[in-house]
């Protein structure tokens, strides 16, 4: 027989962890509420980092996500700058880099994840990653001496990157080691729209090649070696090739970090202990399988389900994906699973309009929905894909 | 109950029209309207759930 907790601790002060001690709070928990993140902020949004506040439409501030007297008001006791560095579930702590050892009776990692990096090259001035307000803040700085950019990777960081410095009117090269943007997210046909929308807006694409090596002169970067043998000339380069789960202070602790906190159907990782956003993989009921989602809306979504299943709802969490990326003015938007490897076919609208929906699906059975300048003709496709669950496309 | 909408956040989910259609509805372009600004209690539940799955963070309430 469990008892209620009385001492919640959330690991990691951003969408998922916010979300899960608001969460506990709306569903009636009124014990301890610990909130604990590595930045010197307070929860703030990220979505916005590469879009309204890499170009100064928003100011820093306007990224939070609660003002400090919310926390107050809501009993959270929120602790910044500072690390967990250790978990040990059998005496059920979590100790913290300055060696403090805090007692919890329920837990909920909600640590994100961390971009990955070349393996060389992040030692000079001018290249960048972008995860963080402050990394945001650090290039947006850097852009003000207007350099010649290159953004590597061309997921839905480096391109909403590209864009929004191509926006500010800098030269601004993508390199893209796949066949288009984002194709490996939503294939070769919407792939190679999202390319021709980038060069369109006069962003140098450079597909098919990969990044050898960063060349640089007295600590500062020159340029990038690529893999077909060209060079090209930079003073500024972003880094954005995918990221890692943010596991490493698990390490030692026995639960199983194989590519993020791995969880059962109810997001629980052990007794008492409940992962969600960006660093767990759980069992999702719907696909039958393993997955891990880096998309904002699952962070909250999947923290909600964590929170509740913390004080015993025992509901498992069965999401349907959504998830949105700004490019230039155009927005695109997608609902459910739409596997880079199905051809999706147009329903509304066409590609030269600039506005249409494509469904994504095998043997006529739909799986997701993407619509592109569609949001409202979009969410008629959302509505049937909830009511028909994506469990029979695998 | 108060409800507000920051219309300028708003990416367009239809995730509060979705939970809460008696509250949100969506313009043409996507972005979020509210139809009631000031609910009936027996919606307070709903709208709590819109708030926390939107994606924006463009919905705020207000007890009263
Ligand atoms: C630039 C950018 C743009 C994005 N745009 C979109 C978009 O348009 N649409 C979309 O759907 N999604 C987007 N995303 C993805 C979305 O922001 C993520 O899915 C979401 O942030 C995940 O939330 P999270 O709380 O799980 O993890 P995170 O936001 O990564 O937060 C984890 C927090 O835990 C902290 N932490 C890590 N380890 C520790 C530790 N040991 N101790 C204490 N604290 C720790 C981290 O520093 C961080 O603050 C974007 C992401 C980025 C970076
Ligand atoms: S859920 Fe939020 S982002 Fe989505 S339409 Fe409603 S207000 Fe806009």
């Amino acid at each position: 027989m469990s008892t209620a907790p009385r001492h919640v601790l959330v690991v990691g002060a951003s969408i998922a962890g916010l979300t899960a001690a608001e969460t506990l709070r709306r569903e009636g928990y009124d014990g301890l509420l610990t909130l604990i993140g590595d930045e010197p902020h307070l929860p703030y949004d990220r979505p916005p980092l590469s879009k309204q506040i890499l170009t100064g439409a928003w100011e820093p501030s306007r990224a939070a996500l609660r003002s400090s007297d919310e926390y107050d008001r809501l009993g959270i006791d929120v602790l910044t700058a500072r690390r967990a560095t250790a978990l040990d579930p059998g005496r059920r702590t979590v100790e913290l880099d300055d060696g403090e050892r805090i007692a919890y009776d329920g837990l909920v990692i909600a640590t994100g994840v961390r971009p990955r990096r070349l393996p060389t090259g992040h030692g000079l001035d001018g290249v960048h990653v972008l995860r963080t307000l402050d990394d945001t803040l650090r290039l947006r700085d850097h852009l003000l001496r207007r350099p010649r950019i290159t953004v590597v990777g061309a997921g839905f960081t480096g391109t909403e990157v590209a864009a929004g410095v191509r926006t500010l009117g800098l030269d601004t090269t993508l390199i893209c080691p796949g066949p288009a943007p984002l194709a490996g997210r939503l294939g070769p046909v919407i792939g190679h729209l999202v390319g021709r929308l980038h060069a369109d807006h006069g962003v140098r694409l450079r597909t098919g090649v990969g990044v050898t090596s960063l060349t640089g002169s007295d600590g500062h970067v020159t340029g990038l070696e690529l893999t077909d043998g060209s060079h090209v000339d930079a003073d500024a380069v972003v880094v954005a090739i995918g990221s890692t789960p943010a596991t490493d202070w698990l390490r030692g602790s026995g639960l199983d970090v194989t590519d993020g906190v791995v969880c059962d159907a109810y997001c629980r990782a052990a007794p008492g202990i409940y992962a969600a956003g960006d660093v767990a993989r759980w069992h999702d009921p719907r696909l039958g399988t393993p997955m891990r989602r880096e998309h904002r809306t699952n962070a909250a979504e999947q923290a909600i389900a964590a929170a509740r299943n913390l004080l015993g709802a025992r509901e498992p969490y069965a999401p349907l994906p959504y998830f949105w990326t700004d490019q230039y003015g155009d927005r695109i938007q997608a609902y459910g699973i739409c596997s880079p490897g199905t051809e999706p076919r147009i329903v509304h609208g066409s590609p030269a309009e600039g506005s249409f929906v494509a469904l994504y699906g095998e043997d006529g059975h739909v799986t997701g929905a993407l619509g592109w300048n569609s949001a409202r003709q979009l969410r008629t496709y959302a509505r049937q894909l909830i009511q028909e669950p994506v469990a029979a496309a695998r | 109950m108060r409800i507000t909408l920051d219309q300028d956040r708003c990416c367009g989910a239809g995730t509060c029209v979705l939970t809460a259609p008696d509250v949100f509805d969506q313009d043409d372009d996507g972005i979020a309207v509210l139809l009631d600004a000031q609910p009936p209690a027996h919606l307070a539940a709903a709208v709590r759930d819109a708030a926390a799955r939107c994606p924006a963070a463009a919905i705020r309430m207000e007890a009263e």
